[in-house]
This record gives C-alpha cells, structure tokens and sequence, in this order.
C-alpha cells in the first residue's frame, strides 16, 4: 500500500453513449514501468489521458498517493506528459521548450540554466539549445519531448506511444534508452503502446488491454507464459490457437487425440482454448512426432525459420533454427508443460 | 513553356489596372501643367508636406490606429470564442458574423447616422432608460466607431483562421507542464496567433487610414481625413497633381509600414484567407 501512487477505481467512460473503459480497477507502484498494451482503440490511450487529467472519467475514481484527484486540472497534478506527436511549441527553441516547465515554476534563471543543460546531458542533446524545432529529426524532437517532461521531476511520467513515429533501429535504440533513464531517475513510467515485443522488452508490468477492459496485469514473463485468455495469448506473440475440450485435470482433447497438460480445475468436458507457442513445437523425423504435417511455405526470419505445417486441417507455426524442405512431411512434438488451457471466454 | 500562355491574360489585367494607374499617380504627382506647357515640379509633393495637411495625414493615422487598437481589442476574444473546440453550431455564427458584409457598405454607414442621430433610436432608448443621451454623430468618435463596426471582420476572421489551426496538443502540453489556462494563453496561444494578428492590424489599418466614405457620413464633411482630401483634390478642386502626390506619399507610407509589420508573418498564415 505504502508503494502505490496511481489508483483507478472501478473506471467507466463513455463518449457520447459509447463505452470506451469499462470498470477498469488497476494500480501503479511507485517506480515501476508499467505498459498500457492493446490494439488501437481499446482504451488505453483514453486510460493514460484520465491520469494526466486530460479526460474526465464517467464514473469511478482516479486515486493519487491515496487521494482522489478526479476534479484536478492537468497543471495541479504531479504528473508529465510525453505527446505521441511530442507536441513542440514551434515558438521556441530546444531550451526554451525544455524549460518551459521551469519557467511556470518562476524558478531563477541559475537553476533553470543547471536544471535544463543537465537533462539535455541526460538526453544526449547537448549542443541543441539554440535549434530550431522545425530543423530537428524525429529522433531528436523525442529526446526534447522526453527531455522537456522529465526535467521537472514528476513522480509520474506519462508516454503516450512516444515511439511510435520513429523508425525500428531508432526505436529500439530508444527503449534501451528509455528503460536506462526511467532506472536512473527513479519514476513511475506509465508507458502507452500497441508494440507488444516493445511491452515485453521494456516493462515491469503489462496491463493488456481490449476493448476498454483489462485482459490480463503482469509481468512480461507471465503473460507470456501463461496468457490468461485466448486475446491475450493471440495479442502477445506469436500462438497456435485451437479449441479444445478437457477431459479430467491434467488431460485435454485436441487435434484429434489426448495430451497430457498441467493444468487443473476444469470442470469435466469443460470447452477450452489451447494455445501453443509455434517456438514450443519441435519438429522431429515423421515416424517420431506425436502429429505428422506437411510443410506449406517456409519463411526466413534472422534467427529462426517460420514454417506453416499443415495437419489434418489445422495450420501450425512452427518456429524452428533449422529448414525442413516445403512438401515434406514431418513430426511434430510438444511438452505437456507447453501447453497452454485457456477458459474461453465470450467475444462479443 | 505553354504554362506562361496562361500568365498573358492576368498579365494584361496587371498592366491595364495596377502598373499604368499608378505610373499615372507617379506622373501627375511630379508635373505641372500651365499655359507655358508641361514640366517637371517638385511643387505638389512639397506641398504635402505643409502643416496644414500634415495635420490631415497626423489625424488620418491617428484615428486609424485608435480603430485598429479597438477591433483587435474587441476582435481577438471574439476569435478566441468562434475558434474554441466546445462551440456547437460553429457555421452557422462564423455566418451571422459575416453576414453584414453582404450587405452594402454605405446602406450600413447611413444605418449609423440614424441610429446615432440626436433623435435616433439610441437617444430614444437611452431617454425611455432615463439616461444622459449620446451626442457623437460628427465627432471623431462616430468616425472610430463607424470604422470599428466596419472593419472588425477583418481583424476577427484572420485570427480565428490562425487560432484555427494551433495544434490542441499544445494547449495540453502546456497545462501539462504546469500553466494555468491564463498563463498558456499568454505563453502558447498569443505568440502563436500572432501571425493572423499582424494581417488583421494590416487589413484593418490600411482601409481605415484612407477611408473618406465613414469620415464624411460619421464626421459630418468638415472632419477632413486623408481620404477626403484626396477626393477634394480630384473630385471638387480638379488639382491632379497634388491629389497624386498626397496619394503617393500615403502609398509610400503604408508600404513602408507593412513591410515592416509582414516581417513577423514569415508564412504568411493570416494571409491565406483572403
């Protein structure tokens, strides 16, 4: 309780009749980068908004260090903003944006100097001061952007996809960055993206998101080893998604014959969704695999080979370092622990 | 190579109705024509400069700056309202506002000699109010308040068209930094719109200094501006010259002062309206 700064509270909002969040209930801990992941338009845009105070909340209330804030303008509240188009003021130079934050707080012009020359330090933007906005690069213009918010010192730094415009070496070099600066500063990272390979990268937790509800909170390992719903093991990864029927615990039906699984509590011929990982699947000589399937197409992917090997019907992905040649027929074996049973739930 | 064809017919109109014109202004301002003939005098832009109409042309700036000073005054929040994103039925009040353009501007002038007149609707409201009535037809607040009513579209509708597009990102990046709505307007929003602030003062200021129409009907006739002094020049004395000449040292003066003013408006955003 003592390391929780954020709370929402059973949080609704609506835009003229539509829902956008329904009863979202999530906590944020102090010094924790947590990740908003979900396809467009599934609320999480809208979430980090009501934190930063730029959206009202329907019903439900927004908890800050255990007080409500949901009346509280944007100015009053102890939080900063990365905008997913960096919002510049095009008037001003890189200085002048960077400390723009400063300058409201009337602080002297000796401490905004040390202040602000620090963060562009930090930001690898030294040299910068007099440019223009306009003549900077997209990379560039996210450093200020980054820079002008986080030379304030919020305990909460809010980054609305703050990645999302830049190209992918760029981008990866920035998530490095970012999660090196959110570990050196100490704050709260509430972080907005629909990229889930640079949620897993990055976060402590990720909040998986849909359709204004939350799927799943946890970390990067959890969701993806144990995705707690069909959305979310698709959304995260790659995944073979089949559905299946659990006979008793620790047996499911699928792909036409019994596996062995780990997992329990079902009720009996309970109707279950069974994801497997396409890099969980080995492919193994025809007469050993516990399913033979021919391979369709094979793609080259950097580190490993994605193969589509056809079964009576169902398409798998496989992953696999080595080639099989296309039209050739081959096994394919899976651990019980690869196996993943989900709960279906109702798509509507 | 075909293109510039199509220049040849806006060329022309540019020739036949800006260039010749003011040649002919140029022309007239510097010569003299008697019974010995024509030739060249500095005579009429001398005369200009004499301190009875220096006095004229002082008063024309004045009362065009005093105009200026109170359609940007009334015009900005007046923008500021048309342009805000919380405003239902946007069209349909940019419309209303526009509306009396349409109609003629002299009909709307006389309107003002009526309204204003010592027996006029406004004394009359005033009287039934039981207050002091309104005595300004033929006084040189009439003529502001005449070019104030007339003008004002062109100071409100560049602005509203800047204020328009300023990126609402930014408003909330600056409330997100910690600036009340006070200080973003005065940190973000002013400097930003300045650009359609510069072309409404141009597009006010420069019809307001050479208007005759407002200072004859609002002034009464004996409240001489620039304007009608050059009208007299043509239309009553039939001194050419010297009407040419103090057209040509106005023209000088307003090119002067717009091209310092435009300086500020590299993009020429308030200027795309129109």
């Amino acid at each position: 309780m003592n390391d929780e700064i954020i709370r929402l509270v059973n949080v609704t909002k609506e835009y003229d009749g539509v829902q956008v969040l329904d009863n979202i209930n999530l906590y944020i801990l102090r010094n924790e980068f947590i990740t908003l992941l979900g396809p467009s338009g599934c609320g999480k845009t809208t979430t980090l908004r009501i934190i930063g105070g730029f959206e009202s909340v329907t019903s439900g209330d927004v908890l800050f260090e255990g007080k409500r804030i949901n009346d509280l303008p944007p100015y009053k509240r102890k939080v900063n903003t990365v905008f997913q188009q960096y919002a510049l003021f095009p008037h001003m130079n890189v200085f002048e944006n960077i400390a723009f934050g400063l300058r409201i707080k009337k602080m002297d012009d000796k401490t905004i100097q040390s202040k602000v020359r620090q963060v562009m330090e930090l930001m690898n933007l030294a040299g910068f001061e007099k440019r223009n906005i306009d003549s900077l690069s997209g990379g560039q213009k996210q450093r200020v952007a980054i820079a002008r918010a986080i030379v304030n010192e919020p305990d909460v730094l809010l980054l609305d996809e703050p990645l999302a415009a830049l190209d992918l070496k760029l981008r990866k070099e920035m998530q490095i960055e970012l999660k090196k600066i959110q570990q050196r500063l100490g704050i709260t990272f509430v972080f907005v993206t629909h990229d889930q390979e640079e949620a897993l990268t990055m976060s402590d937790t990720i909040v998986v998101m849909n359709q204004g509800r939350i799927q799943q909170i946890g970390t990067p390992i959890d969701i993806y080893n144990e995705p707690k719903n069909k959305f979310v093991a698709d959304f995260i990864g790659e995944s073979n998604i089949l559905d299946g029927i659990m006979l008793r615990d620790y047996l499911v039906h699928f792909h036409g014959r019994d596996f062995e699984c780990v997992d329990k509590g079902f009720a009996p011929e309970e109707p279950v969704d069974v994801v497997i990982r396409p890099e969980d699947l080995k492919v193994v000589p025809e007469q050993e695999g516990m399913l033979t399937g021919v391979v369709q197409s094979v793609i080259f992917k950097g580190v490993h080979y994605e193969m589509m090997i056809k079964s009576s019907e169902f398409l798998w992905m496989v992953h696999s370092t080595l080639m099989e040649e296309v039209g050739s027929t081959v096994g394919l074996t899976l651990r019980p622990n690869d196996i993943h049973i989900m709960k279906k739930v109702r798509q509507d | 190579m075909k293109k510039k064809l199509l220049t040849y017919p806006y060329l022309l109109w540019m020739i036949i109705f800006t260039i010749i014109p003011l040649f002919l202004v140029l022309y007239f301002s510097v010569v003299q024509t008697d019974q010995f003939g024509t030739r060249f005098t500095s005579e009429h832009l001398a005369r200009v400069f004499e301190p009875i109409y220096l006095k004229v042309i002082f008063r024309s700036i004045a009362l065009a700056l005093v105009s200026t000073f109170f359609c940007l005054v009334i015009g900005y929040p007046m923008a500021m309202i048309l342009a805000s994103r919380e405003l239902k039925k946007r069209d349909i009040l940019v419309i209303l506002f526009v509306l009396p353009m349409w109609m003629n501007f002299l009909a709307r002038t006389y309107a003002w000699m009526t309204l204003l007149e010592n027996n006029g609707i406004i004394n009359q409201l005033l009287l039934t109010l039981g207050l002091p009535t309104l005595n300004i037809l033929y006084t040189d607040k009439a003529v502001i308040l005449g070019m104030v009513y007339n003008f004002l579209p062109f100071m409100v509708l560049p602005i509203y068209s800047v204020l328009r597009k300023i990126d609402r990102s930014l408003l909330e990046a600056a409330e997100d930094l910690g600036a009340t709505p006070v200080s973003t307007f005065f940190k973000v929003i002013f400097p930003l719109s300045l650009p359609g602030v510069v072309s409404g003062i141009i597009m006010v200021f420069m019809p307001a200094v050479t208007t005759f129409v407002i200072s004859r009907l609002l002034g009464g006739g004996h409240y001489m501006l620039i304007g009608n002094l050059i009208e007299q020049q043509f239309l009553a004395t039939g001194n050419w010259g010297f009407g040419s000449a103090l057209s040509l040292i106005l023209m000088a003066f307003l090119l002067l002062t717009m091209g310092i003013m435009s300086r500020t408006d590299k993009d020429r955003e308030g200027g795309r309206l129109w």
